[in-house]
């Protein structure tokens, strides 16, 4: 199988969508001949031209509110968001509107857009442009949320973003916009709420998101050294979420470490902990770990930045005492 | 500000007119009856919640949406009785909806904040104030980027002009040339704020600064709102947009209907004064007189066949039943 960048398979994905679909379009700062600070989106608006790929000024909430209205009236938006951290400027358009426009309007009117952001930190970008915000777009019902782990994921998920009738959230990790992975030349599509088995393990079961699905299969690797069998599962969007797939994995293994580059605490290693805690409780064997990002603004010193984010090494110290079923301290319940 | 016009709907034939005249004002009538019934509803414990009564600003929405055609989209506000009834709703889905009734235009999902009738190119009320500028702007895109000729029109008060939102689309509309007219209706009041303590300038020196051609009407004028209306849209779907209007009207009741006591921020004589010398309906009907349009016994039965509707629908509200409680979690998402 070819491989491409992540950068090159949204990108891909978008050209697909926009040729086989008149009304979708893309619109966001500097998306046409820019093509984006991390040009991903290079090209497009040499085939596409100026209407459908549109240059906005530096105004969030404004594009985003256009997309709204343009979705519930017939066109399919995909909005280029810069930074994730930029949500906060467009959550009134985001979460009160898009999300809630189908339920208050009884079913009447749907809001058929894609909101391309971002999360990740270790860039040296510091606190205002490396945040891993999806667990607040989570927590509103009517929004769906998809995290991409590879250049797979990434064009199969948009492709179903966009074809979705309702506001879709893709967070792309903006430190993997350059690596490769295999996308086959053909179509297709990876369906919502499906998680994927990356490796699988009989002792304990990581479940990972986005950038963070690395992190645990470098953590598995260590761990097979070793010899205990980890389990990694990636669940790929998690809105919706694919339950049954972490429940099964959990009781087969009894013990889970969530990993996932949000903030810890409210987010969605919380989350996901907690439902396995309540749907799987007398399968384990150990209390279900989380692993998030420090609870911390992103420090901009590399010499801080990288002790905010889950590690391999940390992950697999974490599943090391949880097999061996030694207590955790309370140090060890955070990155690295 | 320009207040140039090409056509002078009061100076037409009004004999050519009288069917879209009699129209007019029975549009304006079925506001006024509805919001006098919602209003009666709140006070008598019969309506969940509250609302914000559209009375007195009837020659607004009738005069711009008369101007529409179904197809054409509007937005409107949490004052948005009027916008609804003038873009073509019904009473019955209407008053089941205040009521959270399983037949009301969103199933009782929305409520009076809420309302959207997208049958009629209703996009919807928004109970944030100054929210559905995106939206409205968003819909003229559509038709721009589709091709279609729509027209869209974003209603919102004085108050939604101190929303940072409304200078980002309108800049965006300006820059696109989009088929959209910013309808500001200026009541005076940002909800228990007069508009003078919170706008500084002028409103539609707001809309000027994007180069947006901006007007400034007298929102108590049906006919002057509708011919501006008219000229205004006929430009919109020829590219020529976007506009702006400023329509001067003002609110009878309070901010909702449970703003009893405003007497700290607005006179009883203040109120007095448009109710009797501005009411856009008994203007509207004095015209409809002297030019032999109607007679005042025509007025008053057209007035009493829509009171009689209006109470039929609001018997019919309240007996009609509540969504089934498996309604909870439908419609959070789209198929």
């Amino acid at each position: 199988m070819r491989e491409i960048t992540l950068s090159q398979a949204v990108n891909e994905a978008l050209a697909e969508e926009m040729r086989r679909d008149e009304t979708v379009f893309i619109i966001g700062e500097d998306v046409a001949e820019a093509g984006t600070p991390f040009k991903v989106l290079s090209g497009l608006v040499e085939e596409f031209g100026t209407a459908r790929v549109v240059d906005t000024p530096i105004a969030e909430p404004g594009f985003m509110g256009i997309a709204v209205g343009a979705a519930m009236t017939g066109s399919r938006p995909v909005v280029d968001l810069m930074f994730g951290d930029f949500i906060f400027l467009i959550m009134d358009q985001l979460c009160n509107q898009a999300a809630k426009t189908h339920y208050m309007s009884g079913g009447k009117l749907s809001v058929p857009l894609v909101l391309r952001t971002n999360l990740g930190a270790t860039r040296r970008s510091a606190a205002q442009h490396s945040q891993s915000l999806h667990a607040l777009v989570a927590h509103i019902p009517g929004l769906k949320v998809a995290l991409p782990s590879s250049a797979y994921e990434a064009k199969g998920l948009m492709k179903t973003a966009i074809r979705d009738n309702n506001p879709v959230v893709i967070f792309e990790d903006k430190l993997m916009y350059q690596e490769k992975a295999g996308v086959p030349d053909e179509e297709y599509l990876i369906p919502f709420g499906v998680a994927n088995v990356k490796r699988e393990g009989t002792d304990i079961t990581l479940i990972a998101t986005s950038s963070m699905v690395q992190v645990a299969e470098k953590a598995a690797e260590i761990l097979a050294a070793e010899g205990i069998s980890a389990e990694v599962i990636d669940p790929r969007t998690i809105v919706p979420l694919d339950e049954a797939t972490l429940i099964k994995s959990v009781k087969k293994t009894s013990r889970a470490i969530v990993i996932d580059e949000g903030h810890q605490s409210y987010g969605v290693t919380s989350e996901i902990a907690s439902r396995l805690n309540e749907k799987a409780f007398y399968h384990l064997d150990a209390p279900v770990l989380r692993m998030g990002a420090m609870d911390v603004p992103v420090p901009f010193s590399p010499a801080l930045e990288d002790l905010t984010v889950p590690t391999p090494e940390g992950v697999a110290a974490n599943a090391r005492k949880l097999v061996a079923g030694e207590m955790l301290d309370g140090e060890m319940i955070h990155a690295a | 500000m320009s207040t140039s016009k090409t056509k002078n709907a009061a100076q037409a034939s009004a004999k050519d007119n009288a069917e879209d005249f009699l129209r007019m004002y029975r549009q304006m009538v079925r506001i006024r009856t509805f919001e006098d019934n919602a209003n009666q509803l709140y006070l008598s414990a019969k309506m969940p919640g509250l609302t914000h009564m559209y009375s007195g600003e009837e020659a607004v929405a009738v005069g711009i949406c008369e101007a529409l055609k179904v197809t054409d989209k509007i937005t409107s506000t949490h004052r948005g009785h009027g916008h609804c009834v003038a873009k073509g709703a019904d009473f019955k889905e209407m008053f089941c909806e205040l009521l959270g009734k399983e037949e009301g235009y969103c199933r009782g999902k929305g409520g009076s904040m809420h309302i959207a009738d997208q049958s009629n190119g209703n996009l919807g009320a928004n109970a944030i104030v100054g929210g559905s500028m995106g939206i409205a702007t968003g819909a003229a895109f559509t038709a721009k980027l589709l091709g279609k000729d729509d027209v869209t029109v974003c209603f919102f008060g004085d108050g939604a002009t101190a929303q940072g939102l409304m200078y980002e689309v309108m800049n965006m509309a300006a820059l696109w040339n989009l088929p959209i007219i910013y309808a500001c209706e200026n009541n005076g009041y940002s909800e228990y704020t007069k508009t003078a303590e919170i706008a500084a300038g002028s409103i539609t020196g707001r809309a000027e600064a994007f180069g947006i051609e901006a007007h400034t009407v007298d929102g108590q004028d049906v006919l002057a709102v509708n011919s501006l209306t008219e000229q205004l849209v006929e430009r919109c779907r020829k590219g020529e947009g976007p506009f702006f209007i400023e329509l001067m009207t003002y609110r009878y009741h309070g901010h909702h209907v449970g703003d009893i006591n405003r007497e700290y921020y607005r006179s009883k004589d203040e109120e007095k004064d448009w109710r009797e010398n501005k009411d856009p309906i008994t203007r509207f009907a004095r015209h409809l007189t002297s030019e032999g349009i109607a007679t005042e016994e025509e007025l008053e039965a057209m007035q009493a066949e829509i009171k009689a509707d209006a109470t039929a629908a609001v018997e019919y509200a309240l007996k009609a039943k509540y969504p089934d409680a498996s309604e909870v979690d439908m419609h959070v998402y789209a198929a």
